[in-house]
């Protein structure tokens, strides 16, 4: 489709800078594991999350910061099969709290 | 917390796990909730439509002092192109009655009342206590759960696993299977705050009365997927969801998708003026029936989104997560008036019911539909446009004669998609439909 540009490429933190968060701090919940090249599951999280939390550093890899996750769990299933993360559940109490969804 | 017993423990307090805690508390089981969140409904995202009949047959009354949105008098389903929507619209003062049949709803709170209720009929419910795993006897049998909270373990005959789609608990004890990326959708959600009586002029409503928008089409970008608004008293929930294996495939945000849904001409003046307070995501399990798992084994049940029991085609899935949350209630129920042990064999009690009423059979009737729409991508990219371009022509009278508009219409319909390719398409939906 043709997309009004204006739209896209916005900054995904503009969307979620109302959303409450109790960040667990220094114990992120996902951990993307060590590697060279990231596989093309995990390549696709850097567009995929709706948080926008994955991104490639200086040298192609791939790096998770969760402070804005929802707590889905599409990077758990679309990297299931390649195994490029660590997911857990937030412990009890911490993460993404709703008030109105 | 060590060492104490109970009757049942149900992990999770969303739908399907209020369902289940508050149908065995009620019959007077001793029933622990654990759940991660801080309050039930923080992590819970929905639509949301609530369906009526399947909470009056836990809560008769529910009405009296559930918070209820607005009761939905009118139905929009939309096929949308790049700048315009066919819609078929369906709205009846029938549905102005004394007890209306479906709410929109917000989760946070709702599921908060949900709980209150279950805590007063004798259920415990612990919060911010997230379930790591089961525990089982030498013979595998499940007898309890760890929690994070100081590493505590608690005991129980049965264990309710009502723990969402992400059901890590169980795949962890290989209970099921990892739910595959072409089976499970990824959902965006903002709510957006608006005075209710400029929800009710834009919406032609008045009082308690509520308006929701199904949408397919271009809106998805060639992934399979749909669009919805809801109108709730003072906001209006907008979302679009497709496919997480599509989402994959694309190189689409799921927030820029959401953000041309919601400039589209058809759909931005519903929303203008409104204040954004809240963004969500959920992943929505529509693999159907064929991606049902082992509902059952020793010591344990899966409810809600875990099993998977989303009726894609019809948008139902909390109706369907709060009837396997009861229905699992009531056979465990069942089983403890008998004195007989949570057995795999004896809990084959639950899915002998699931089959007997509408939940199964509804699944099984859909079977083939997440197959058919899977390798039908065109259904939402190429017919929306037609059926859009066939509107334009039949509606804009430009001095073209009638017989010529038709014959334009018929032909761009089989220069797109030839005869064969229209009969095989109607033909695939139907036997996936029957």
């Amino acid at each position: 489709m043709t997309y009004i540009p204006q739209e896209k490429g916005m900054r995904v933190e503009e969307k979620f800078y109302q959303n409450r968060y109790l960040v667990d701090a220094g114990r992120p919940h996902i951990k993307v594991l060590p590697h060279e090249t990231p596989s093309k599951a995990l390549l696709s999280m850097t567009h995929l999350c709706p948080a926008g939390c994955y991104e490639l550093n200086e040298r192609g890899q791939a790096e998770i910061t969760a402070e804005g996750c929802m707590e889905c769990g599409t990077c758990r299933i679309a990297t299931a099969k390649t195994g490029d993360i660590e997911w857990n559940y937030q412990r009890g109490g911490f993460g993404v709290l709703y008030k109105f969804c | 917390m060590n060492n104490v017993r109970f009757d049942a423990i149900v992990v999770g307090a969303g739908l399907s796990g209020n369902a289940a805690a508050y149908t065995m508390a009620k019959q007077g089981l001793n029933v622990l909730q654990l759940e991660c969140g801080e309050y039930p409904g923080s992590k819970n995202v929905q639509g949301a439509i609530l369906y009526a009949k399947s909470l009056e047959e836990i809560i008769p009354d529910f009405r009296e002092n559930a918070p209820l949105e607005r009761h939905v008098i009118e139905q929009r389903m939309w096929t949308m192109g790049d700048s315009s929507h066919v819609g078929m619209h369906y709205r009846s003062d029938d549905f102005n009655e004394e007890k209306p049949n479906r709410y929109t709803i917000i989760r946070a709170q709702f599921d908060k009342w949900f709980s209150r209720e279950v805590r007063e009929v004798g259920a415990t419910l612990l919060c911010e206590t997230t379930v790591t795993e089961l525990l089982c006897d030498a013979s595998g049998r499940v007898i309890g759960v760890r929690t994070d909270r100081n590493a505590g373990k608690v005991f129980a005959d049965v264990v309710v696993l009502a723990e969402g789609v992400n059901g890590l608990v169980g795949q962890r004890s290989d209970l099921r299977e990892e739910v595959e990326s072409d089976q499970v959708a990824l959902a965006v959600k903002e709510m957006h705050f608006l005075p209710h009586e400029v929800i009710e002029a834009r919406f032609n409503l008045k009082g308690d009365e509520g308006v929701v928008i199904e949408a397919m089409g271009t809106i998805t970008d060639g992934m399979t997927g749909t669009g919805f608004l809801y109108t709730n008293q003072k906001s209006i929930s907008v979302g679009i969801g497709c496919i997480v294996s599509d989402f994959a495939e694309s190189e689409t945000t799921p927030y820029d998708l959401l953000e041309v849904f919601k400039n589209h001409p058809s759909i931005k003046p519903l929303i203008e003026g409104s204040e954004c307070k809240e963004y969500a995501s959920h992943l929505i399990p529509e693999g159907g029936y064929n991606a049902i798992p082992e509902l059952y084994g020793d010591g344990w049940l899966v409810v809600g989104d875990a099993v998977q029991s989303v009726n894609s085609v019809h948008r139902e899935g909390s109706n369907m997560a709060m009837t396997t949350g009861r229905i699992a209630g009531e056979a465990i129920v069942w089983l403890h008036r008998r004195r007989d042990e949570m057995t795999k064999a004896n809990l084959a009690e639950y899915r002998k019911r699931l089959e007997d009423i509408f939940l199964m059979k509804d699944l099984k009737k859909y079977r083939k539909i997440p197959g058919f729409l899977e390798s039908n991508n065109h259904v939402f990219t190429l017919y929306p446009e037609l059926f859009s371009d066939a509107a334009q022509a039949w509606f804009r009278v430009d001095g073209t004669d009638k017989r010529s508009e038709e014959k334009q219409i018929v032909g761009s319909f089989r220069k797109s998609r030839s005869v064969l390719g229209l009969v095989g398409d109607a033909f695939k939906l139907a036997r996936a439909w029957r």
